[in-house]
């Protein structure tokens, strides 16, 4: 029996790249690239090592999103990932952690479950670290999150890993089945291979809806049923704009910021 | 809540795919049409001229939520120490609970073995109330036990509102808990609002919405939950209408601790939880401090921060020497934290640290978005940069477009004389 891992992935913004019309002060999106989420990348890399340490290891990358987030996992399939999935359906969009949650864990249900889910710590454009953990409630298996390295028995049964916390890590074992996230200490993404490109774009994506996933649309996901809902959004007000500081030589321009910064009783 | 579009009304004008942040409307057959991408985040709203875009209010059975009540904090102590980040949290929730009645009470949550005389601390910091939940498998952190036992207390005594610290522990135990318990979180907030008064105070001193539709006198309780999203691109304020407990987790360092009211006396209730070995699916092995250098950037009160405009890792030293000079500690932009120049602790953002300084310099940083959701807060910004264009000088109080290898040498010779080089200008304005 192959050891099955699934790993969890999301196209998102390059949100680095993103500026704001400083007339207008709404976001400037043009140009601004759809990319693998980076974390993401590494919960895959990982996935991928593990496969070639021990070569009977099946990948499913899995993601939810609108049919252009299958150019993310062609990608994902380029790098060496076996097969991939998208769970796409208006009915899905507007979820919320908890009802994504719901639809990924369907979707690995629906996959007829795996030894490993694999996810990055959290996607650059919520930010939230959410669904990772949800996942592995809906599906009642443990979890470690901010994984920074992993060891795997070589019965495939046990993983130790460490855990990086903010002013260190701890070193947790874990049984399979489990829900790990990667941050990237973890590793560095390999880049995608030419065969791999080339085998990717042969491979068939299947695009799963709500009614294929069986999710109750009114209960389960979807808007309506999130428990959480938008209120407001807003762009953040600019702080007001300062001084510059004028002057002929270097020495000029810091002689003026200190007597400002004096003046204004900083220092 | 949901946003839809009255084909009957849109002229397929396209304002609204300007407006749009997710690239989530289409033009169909000349019609604007929202597809998967849509958040509902309402930004096309008020960009449609035609009044097209509606926010469609659901009606539907409402749950009895009144059974709720009172503010849980979860008391984060790690080796029997408590987080500062819960400090600053039963402070917040105090002034929630005051908002939403006077006599509703912020409780502390205290989870672990032997953790009872952080109680007291608790109460200085602002809790009307302690639960205090001890048993040997809590000694360290499992998400399994903490799981149970926080998710068990809350389904019993049905708090409105529990707040975590956004810390690794905090983000690994709120989103399984609120998931066993079926309702919504709310991941790193900034702000928190009950009232909707204060709601439009806020929103009216520091962004730029237009509140004029929000009723001041309205009698919504509800939580009000503001986070950046989408790299600190866009505020988003969450809210949980239907579910209860509110749950939402908090960035450390932007909410402040109140002052400590030493002797304070409040209420102590003990919960034995019921866990058993077997219910913690996780061994851990060992808990390791690192022996790197601690960071504080949370309580610095200068911070010198470098960027990538540093053009190579060796460009730290000199941000170091200019830290070391006026008394601050080295931040750092992600750009100079990806490049492998600088430990992620350094990091000063929306996926670093939040900070609010007294004096932030940039060195070299351009001012990406998520970086400016970290700091701007900052009482004063000091920008150094070589590209006059650069958003950071958007933000700055001081700006100065020059190289930085040129101009920080400058600052660090000149502070000493800040004083002669003040009364100096002052003499000269006197004359």
């Amino acid at each position: 029996m192959a050891f099955k891992i699934v790993v969890c992935a999301k196209q998102v913004p390059d949100t680095n790249e993103i500026k704001i019309d400083p007339v207008k002060k709404t976001l400037m999106r043009e140009g601004v690239p759809s990319i693998l989420n980076h974390d993401d990348a590494n919960a895959l890399e990982e996935a991928l090592l593990i496969k070639d340490k021990y070569p009977d290891t099946h990948i499913t990358v899995i993601s939810m999103g609108p049919p252009q987030a299958k150019d993310m996992l062609i990608e994902c399939l380029a790098m060496g990932a076996d097969e991939a999935v998208l769970a796409s359906d208006r009915a899905l969009g507007g979820s919320d952690t908890w009802a994504t949650s719901n639809a990924l864990a369907a979707v690995i249900d629906k996959l007829g479950g795996c030894d490993l889910i694999f996810a990055g710590r959290q996607a650059i454009d919520g930010d939230t670290a959410q669904v990772g953990p949800q996942i592995a409630e809906k599906m009642d298996i443990p979890q470690v999150t901010y994984v920074s390295e992993l060891e795997i028995s070589k019965d495939m049964k046990r993983i130790t890993v460490k855990r990086a916390l903010e002013d260190g890590y701890e070193l947790i074992e874990i049984d399979t089945p489990c829900m790990l996230t990667a941050i990237k200490e973890l590793n560095t993404p390999r880049y995608m291979s030419i065969s791999g490109i080339f085998d990717a774009c042969k491979k068939e994506i299947p695009v799963w809806g709500a009614a294929d996933l069986g999710v109750d649309v009114d209960k389960e996901v979807g808007l309506d049923a999130s428990p959480t809902k938008v209120f407001r959004s807003f762009t953040p007000a600019p702080k007001g704009k300062g001084e510059m500081l004028e002057g002929e030589t270097e020495c000029d321009l810091a002689k003026g910021l200190l007597v400002g910064l004096k003046s204004k009783h900083v220092i | 809540m949901a946003v839809i579009i009255i084909d009957e009304k849109c002229k397929g004008c396209k304002l609204c795919l300007k407006a749009c942040p997710f690239e989530a409307i289409d033009m169909v057959d000349k019609l604007a049409v929202l597809n998967e991408k849509c958040t509902h985040c309402k930004q096309c709203i008020p960009e449609c001229p035609f009044d097209a875009i509606i926010d469609e209010e659901k009606a539907g059975e409402k749950a009895d939520l009144s059974a709720y009540k009172d503010v849980w904090v979860y008391a984060e102590q790690r080796a029997g120490k408590m987080m500062n980040v819960a400090l600053e949290l039963i402070g917040e929730g105090r002034r929630l609970a005051r908002e939403i009645s006077k006599d509703t009470k912020v409780w502390a949550v205290l989870i672990g073995d032997k953790v009872e005389a952080l109680a007291q601390e608790c109460f200085e910091y602002g809790a009307d109330g302690v639960y205090i939940l001890e048993d040997a498998l809590l000694q360290k952190y499992t998400t399994d036990g903490y799981t149970k036992v926080f998710t068990e207390v809350i389904a019993d005594k049905k708090p409105e509102i529990v707040l975590f610290g956004a810390t690794h522990i905090g983000r690994d135990l709120a989103p399984r808990v609120a998931a066993r318990l079926n309702t919504g979180l709310t991941a790193d907030c900034t702000r928190l609002d009950i009232k909707v008064s204060s709601y439009i105070d806020y929103a009216e001193k520091y962004t730029t919405q237009d509140t004029s539709d929000l009723d001041p006198a309205s009698d919504d309780k509800g939580l009000k939950q503001t986070r950046p999203a989408f790299g600190g691109n866009l505020m988003a304020t969450i809210i949980t209408p239907d579910t209860r407990p509110q749950m939402a987790t908090v960035r450390p360092g932007v909410m402040t601790r109140r002052e400590r009211a030493a002797g304070a006396k409040g209420e102590t209730v003990r919960v034995t939880p019921v866990l058993a070995a077997s219910d913690i699916r996780t061994n851990v092995k060992e808990i390791v401090k690192s022996a790197k250098e601690i960071v504080s950037l949370t309580d610095a009160e200068i911070i010198c921060s470098g960027g990538r405009g540093l053009g190579t890792p060796d460009g730290f030293a000199l941000v170091k020497q200019l830290a070391d000079k006026v008394g601050g500690v080295v931040g750092s932009s992600r750009a100079a934290v990806d490049a492998g120049w600088i430990d992620h602790v350094h990091q000063v953002g929306q996926t670093g640290t939040t900070v609010k300084p007294r004096l932030y310099f940039a060195c070299g940083i351009s001012g990406a978005i998520q970086h400016l959701a970290g700091m701007q807060s900052s009482d004063m910004i000091v920008a150094i940069n070589k590209d006059p264009d650069a958003p950071i000088f958007e933000v700055a109080d001081y700006g100065i477009v020059g190289d930085l290898y040129k101009v920080i040498p400058e600052i660090i010779a000149e502070w000493g004389n800040a004083d002669t080089l003040y009364e100096a200008t002052i003499d000269r304005s006197a004359e």
